[in-house]
């Protein structure tokens, strides 16, 4: 399929859910559940951009989250920046961030930038706690007024039909890129990085634009947080939890395509929300975990590394 | 802030007695990491359920935590070969080594961290030993006990690391086991028998580093994540695959931050080591005293 219309379905199917959500249902926590799992889908694709074409793992999600995030709240308490700014403006910020976490290390070897990756969640994590501007440890507030814009009900209606373009987008160009000449040279890198290179395979060049693009989606993701929660605070925005989900999502759903991380966050973003609401959040946590070391040590190639096997022998037969 | 003498020596001495802490918790990703090649990133948490187990026999038997370490290090010894049984049947032994087990080790951090969350909860917890509230004054120089014993017990344990590893014929093949493993098995070693033990070994440091820990401060179940960065950057600074970097890089964090700490506040203290490890593998990849 031609990435055009890849994109042209992808944008039509979230505004059919879209438009179906926001003409039935009226109960609001269902827009806050959908909103984190489409939250999470974004987060997902984008570690799989990096994590599962290129090779090389992120443990920083948190991170470029949370960079999304206050990018935005410092838009807002400067001039108060309406959404469709705050937007790009984050995803500049994250992205320019994971280009250069990825220049210093990503010459080295991969583990060195997962390590990296972990140490500046910790580094950000401690600027924002000590940084007055934007709250410090006690957090900020974004107090939208009351008319949503665009002839929207209410805010959380807008922001989740905002939610749902960008996960549209963010999920094209992950399938953009994976069927790219760039996604073939991402792939030749995560098979055999030596023999990339004396192939011609610009390595360097082609990691960095993926832990740029990787980088600023996840920023994406974060942007539109502060505005739909209203509030924000440090320990939850660089919780260690988006991090492993991120993770856990692709590597369940199975990391060489992009339906996998689709897959992966929407099985694992609802069950969570309804552990979550059933049992408890320490829980639902403690599945995630148990279920990313099950399949990374069982099942490798996750969830549509089952539907492969399943077709292969389907046209064997 | 005035910058005394007596509040710099004060702070100089505080770092010596931290970084020798920090040699402790840092020796086992020393091994691990340095000489084995596993990216142990859960080794934190291991160091944080050492902690708790200490507590644990602190509250119900009123054991010292240092007491437990060395009565239960042969329980950390055998979870140190469980772990490294799986890692190898799940990842080394197919050859895809790096991404999966990261997020394997990703995750058994994360697990750990969690069961100790569901089971002790999120508050701090402590111990109370003969000597935590006792301190000693040379001068002006403080020495409180409660840092001074972790820093006898973690110079003991680095040291007697450092010496059994370079005198011994197990400890030679520790070192030789990243670096040609078939010329050991020609040697008549099994390098996966090696390997296993060594790893074992790495945990175990774990259990006692994490006694140490819960001595010196109050402890709670993500503080690990805090320690990620600082093992790493002990590791990486001072080299991989040598113990006596290993102590070198501690040294280097140790003093550091409690300068941090003395003159920009506890707060900061933690982008130090962070900020550290990013100059360290910006710059100098192989360390201090690396190979």
């Amino acid at each position: 399929m031609k990435a055009r219309w890849f994109t042209l379905i992808a944008f039509a199917v979230a505004l059919l859910v879209v438009a179906a959500v926001l003409t039935t249902v009226t109960n609001n926590y269902f827009y806050t559940a959908s909103y984190i799992v489409l939250q999470f889908i974004i987060l997902a694709t984008a570690w799989n951009i990096l994590g599962g074409l290129t090779g090389y793992v992120n443990f920083g999600s948190a991170a470029f989250f949370s960079l999304g995030a206050y990018s935005s709240v410092v838009l807002y308490s400067w001039f108060k920046a309406p959404v469709p700014v705050a937007v790009p403006v984050a995803a500049a910020v994250a992205g320019l961030v994971g280009l250069g976490a990825g220049y210093l290390t990503l010459r080295l070897r991969g583990v060195f930038f997962a390590i990296a990756t972990l140490a500046l969640s910790e580094v950000l994590y401690t600027f924002v706690v000590n940084w007055d501007y934007v709250g410090g440890a006690r957090g900020a507030y974004i107090i939208l007024p009351n008319e949503a814009p665009f002839g929207f009900s209410n805010n959380t209606q807008y922001l989740f039909t905002v939610m749902a373009l960008m996960t549209a987008f963010a999920v094209a160009v992950a399938r953009f890129i994976e069927t790219s000449r760039l996604g073939r040279g991402l792939a030749a890198i995560r098979d055999d990085e030596i023999a990339a290179e004396c192939s011609g395979v610009p390595t360097l060049r082609l990691k960095l634009i993926s832990t740029t693009v990787s980088g600023a989606l996840m920023g994406m993701a974060g942007s539109t947080f502060p505005y739909f929660m209203q509030y924000v605070e440090p320990t939850a925005s660089f919780s260690l939890s988006y991090s492993v989900n991120s993770i856990a999502m692709p590597l369940i759903g199975g990391m060489h395509s992009w339906a996998g991380p689709v897959i992966g966050a929407i099985l694992l973003g609802t069950i969570q929300q309804l552990v979550q609401v059933t049992v408890s959040s320490a829980w639902n946590l403690l599945i995630v975990g148990v279920l990313l070391v099950a399949f990374v040590t069982l099942a490798p190639n996750g969830i549509m590394g089952w539907v492969d096997r399943w077709r292969s022998r389907g046209k064997r037969s | 802030m005035e910058l005394t003498a007596d509040l710099l020596i004060n702070a100089l001495i505080s770092g010596i007695l931290l970084a020798g802490f920090y040699a402790a918790v840092s020796v086992g990703i020393g091994i691990a990491f340095g000489m084995l090649d596993v990216v142990n990133i859960a080794h934190p948490a291991f160091i944080v359920l050492g902690s708790y187990v200490a507590y644990f026999a602190n509250q119900t038997l009123g054991a010292d935590p240092i007491v437990t370490a060395f009565v239960l290090s042969p329980a950390f010894f055998l979870l140190g070969v469980i772990i490294y049984r799986i890692y190898y049947y799940a990842f080394e032994r197919r050859g895809q080594e790096s991404l999966r087990s990261l997020a394997f080790f990703f995750g058994i951090l994360f697990i750990t961290e969690v069961a100790l969350i569901l089971a002790f909860g999120v508050d701090y917890r402590l111990v109370n030993t003969l000597y935590s509230s006792t301190t000693w004054r040379v001068g002006f120089v403080d020495f409180p006990l409660r840092l001074v014993v972790p820093f006898a017990g973690s110079l003991a344990l680095t040291l007697g690391l450092h010496f059994y590893l370079s005198r011994t014929f197990f400890g030679r093949s520790v070192l030789a086991v990243a670096q040609d493993p078939q010329a050991l098995q020609l040697m008549g070693v099994n390098p996966r028998r090696v390997k296993e033990l060594a790893f074992a070994l790495s945990i175990a440091t774990a259990g006692f580093a994490g006694a140490f820990l819960i001595v010196i401060q109050p402890v709670q179940p993500s503080l690990g994540r805090v320690y990620i960065g600082l093992v790493f950057a002990i590791t990486v600074l001072g080299g991989l695959g040598s113990i006596a970097g290993t102590m070198v890089g501690a040294a280097i964090l140790g003093i550091a931050e409690s300068f941090t700490a003395t003159f920009f506040g506890p707060s900061w203290s933690p982008a130090v080591s962070f900020g550290l490890l990013l100059a360290a593998l910006a710059f100098r990849p192989t360390g201090l005293l690396g190979r």
